[in-house]
């Protein structure tokens, strides 16, 4: 589905990312994990088109994307969340999801009907508030919810751009450790349902280990590891570079 | 909220009332009083406008003026070179157009930044416009301006009939018309899906442009639909003022725009359409009163902006809130 071909990027003078390679299936559920500073949400931003590759290619679905717009990239269905969140702050939170299905489904060139006239849309998105658990919130401001919560509703959003292709920067990032997997749990339960792939950034590793169907580890701007999350946290370059484990 | 319960909450009877009040005006108030009001109707429509790309897009234009010209000086233009389809059915739509075609492209010019780049290209395109109109003398009579002639309105001629007598009968009943034909027209605006899509680009424009919305663009229609009714304002001004000049499309005047807006409260709906009137009112007072006008209009300003940031319609919108939760408590 997606194929990422030798991708390069260079701010400045300074190599962000090296040659990097990889590629993701459809149905398919990867993690992305490395150390702080491998150019993990660099990699997420080329793919969302956020910023500019110096060289390389992304093609998805067969077509090369790499000099595409981030709108065309999303109307060809790649959605994205951000891991520090990114919100309408003063919308409510049944407005911020709902924004995006207008979007979605071609309405927001409708300027006369008012908003509220579009039910099943307004539906839907307390539907999607019901799958992420925040519908008792919907009308709440951004301001107002746990950074939880907020994180929950930034995946919601770009849960409800119907795409086939989801980035997720740090899901589970500020949210406590106990509600880690509850979140996880209704995240990948809705990504399976709706059979869309998946790259997901994250730290913890048993999330990477119970969620995901591989990994790919990115170490100083190179994919150095990559396939089954078991297998490949056992491997020592890996361990050395994720827990500075010597040995 | 179901229709009924919309027609039956105590705002919807307060307009109701200021409707009728209005129907009823040219029987009530002496003629230069009414001209007043109709000339605060006009600039009520301009800031109405004006305020479609301060509050609902977050975009100050200091340039709103040229627009406003635009309008009024297709009516006097067209007067000039084309008296035979002086109606005021062809006129409105010439000023529609006019406008629309001059919006799209200093809209296209400005829209390329936001904030204070926004603002400063806004007011340089208007310096532009001004500077045309006072040197394409030829064409635009230059800072002279261009008189209004009475339109032919529906097929009747007015010609010969005094302003006043024009301004008190027919000509009234279609500026409020008008008038209530652009509030109800920007309210479906600003709460349709597109105005929700201006909101969102007003509130993160990274995060509109990564669900799908192509923030540069929806920021020009924006503009149009702004300018347009600007044009209309303008059109509509200049047969109550008789007379046009290059001065509505100099800074100054598009800086009492971004003034009219600021005194009603831009944050709230009505806002603008409350300052547009008391503008009206306050700057004929202050200049009747004193050469040093501009020195009060200034002073309100400061106090304004220190005391009551939300504007007039603001301030009242947080007392009843105030009030409302007060009662509320009261009541548990």
């Amino acid at each position: 589905m997606l194929k990422v071909k030798r991708l390069v990027k260079d701010f400045g003078r300074a190599r962000i990312i090296n040659p990097t390679s990889f590629d993701v299936q459809k149905d398919e559920i990867v993690s992305l994990v490395g150390p702080n500073g491998a150019g993990k949400t660099t990699l997420v931003n080329l793919i969302s088109g956020h910023i500019k590759a110096t060289g390389g290619q992304i093609e998805f679905l067969g077509r090369d994307i790499t000099h595409a717009s981030p709108y065309r990239r999303i109307k060809m269905g790649i959605a994205r969340n951000f891991q520090i969140t990114n919100l309408f702050e003063d919308s409510s939170v049944l407005e911020n999801v709902r924004i995006c299905l207008f979007s979605v489904y071609g309405k927001i060139k409708k300027g006369i009907l008012p908003a509220d006239h579009y039910k099943a849309i307004t539906d839907e998105a307390i539907g999607i508030l019901d799958i992420f658990g925040i519908s008792e919130k919907k009308d709440l401001l951004p301001g107002n919810l746990s950074e939880g919560d907020k994180k929950v509703l930034d995946t919601a959003m770009a849960f409800a751009l119907r795409s086939k292709f989801l980035l997720l920067d740090e899901p589970t990032s500020g949210v406590a450790t106990g509600d880690k997997f509850k979140v996880m749990d209704t995240i990948i339960a809705a990504i399976k349902k709706e059979k869309m792939a998946c790259l997901i950034i994250e730290h913890d590793m048993d999330i990477v280990s119970d969620y995901t169907d591989r990994v790919l580890v990115l170490a100083e701007g190179s994919v150095i590891a990559d396939g089954n999350p078991k297998e490949i946290m056992e491997q020592k370059n890996v361990k050395e570079i994720l827990f500075g484990v010597k040995g | 909220m179901k229709f009924h319960e919309r027609v039956m909450r105590p705002k919807f009877f307060a307009y109701l009332g200021v409707f009728i009040l209005l129907l009823f005006l040219p029987l009530l108030l002496p003629i230069y009083q009414l001209m007043l009001i109709e000339s605060g109707l006009t600039f009520a429509i301009l800031s109405l406008g004006f305020n479609l790309l301060l509050r609902y897009t977050g975009l100050l234009s200091f340039g709103h003026g040229a627009l406003f010209a635009t309008g009024a000086y297709a009516v006097g233009m067209m007067g000039e070179y084309y008296p035979q389809l002086y109606r005021i059915e062809i006129l409105i739509p010439v000023a529609l157009i006019a406008s629309l075609v001059v919006s799209a492209i200093f809209g296209f010019i400005c829209v390329r930044h936001t904030r204070i780049f926004f603002s400063i290209l806004a007011l340089a395109v208007s310096m532009v416009m001004f500077a045309l109109l006072v040197k394409l003398y030829n064409l635009t009579g230059g800072s002279d301006g261009l008189h209004i002639d009475l339109p032919i309105m529906l097929g009747k001629s007015y010609e010969g009939m005094k302003r006043f007598e024009f301004l008190s009968g027919a000509f009234y009943y279609f500026l409020l018309l008008s008038f209530v034909g652009c509030a109800i027209l920007m309210f479906a605006i600003v709460n349709s899906p597109f105005g929700k899509a201006l909101q969102s680009i007003r509130d993160n424009e990274v995060r509109a442009e990564m669900i799908g919305i192509r923030v540069r663009r929806y920021r020009w229609y924006a503009f149009i639909i702004s300018g347009m009714f600007c044009g209309f304002g303008g059109a509509l001004w200049s047969f109550v003022n008789g007379h046009v000049t290059p001065e509505i499309s100099e800074w100054v005047f598009s800086g009492e725009i971004v003034y009219m807006t600021l005194l009603g409260g831009f944050m709230v709906f009505e806002g603008p359409i409350i300052g547009a009137i008391l503008f009206t009112y306050l700057k004929l007072y202050a200049v009747s009163i004193t050469q040093y006008w501009m020195f009060i209009i200034g002073a309100t300003l400061v106090v304004l902006v220190l005391l009551l940031p939300e504007g007039i319609a603001g301030g009242f919108a947080r007392l009843a809130k105030k009030i409302k939760s007060r009662s509320a408590a009261g009541v548990a």
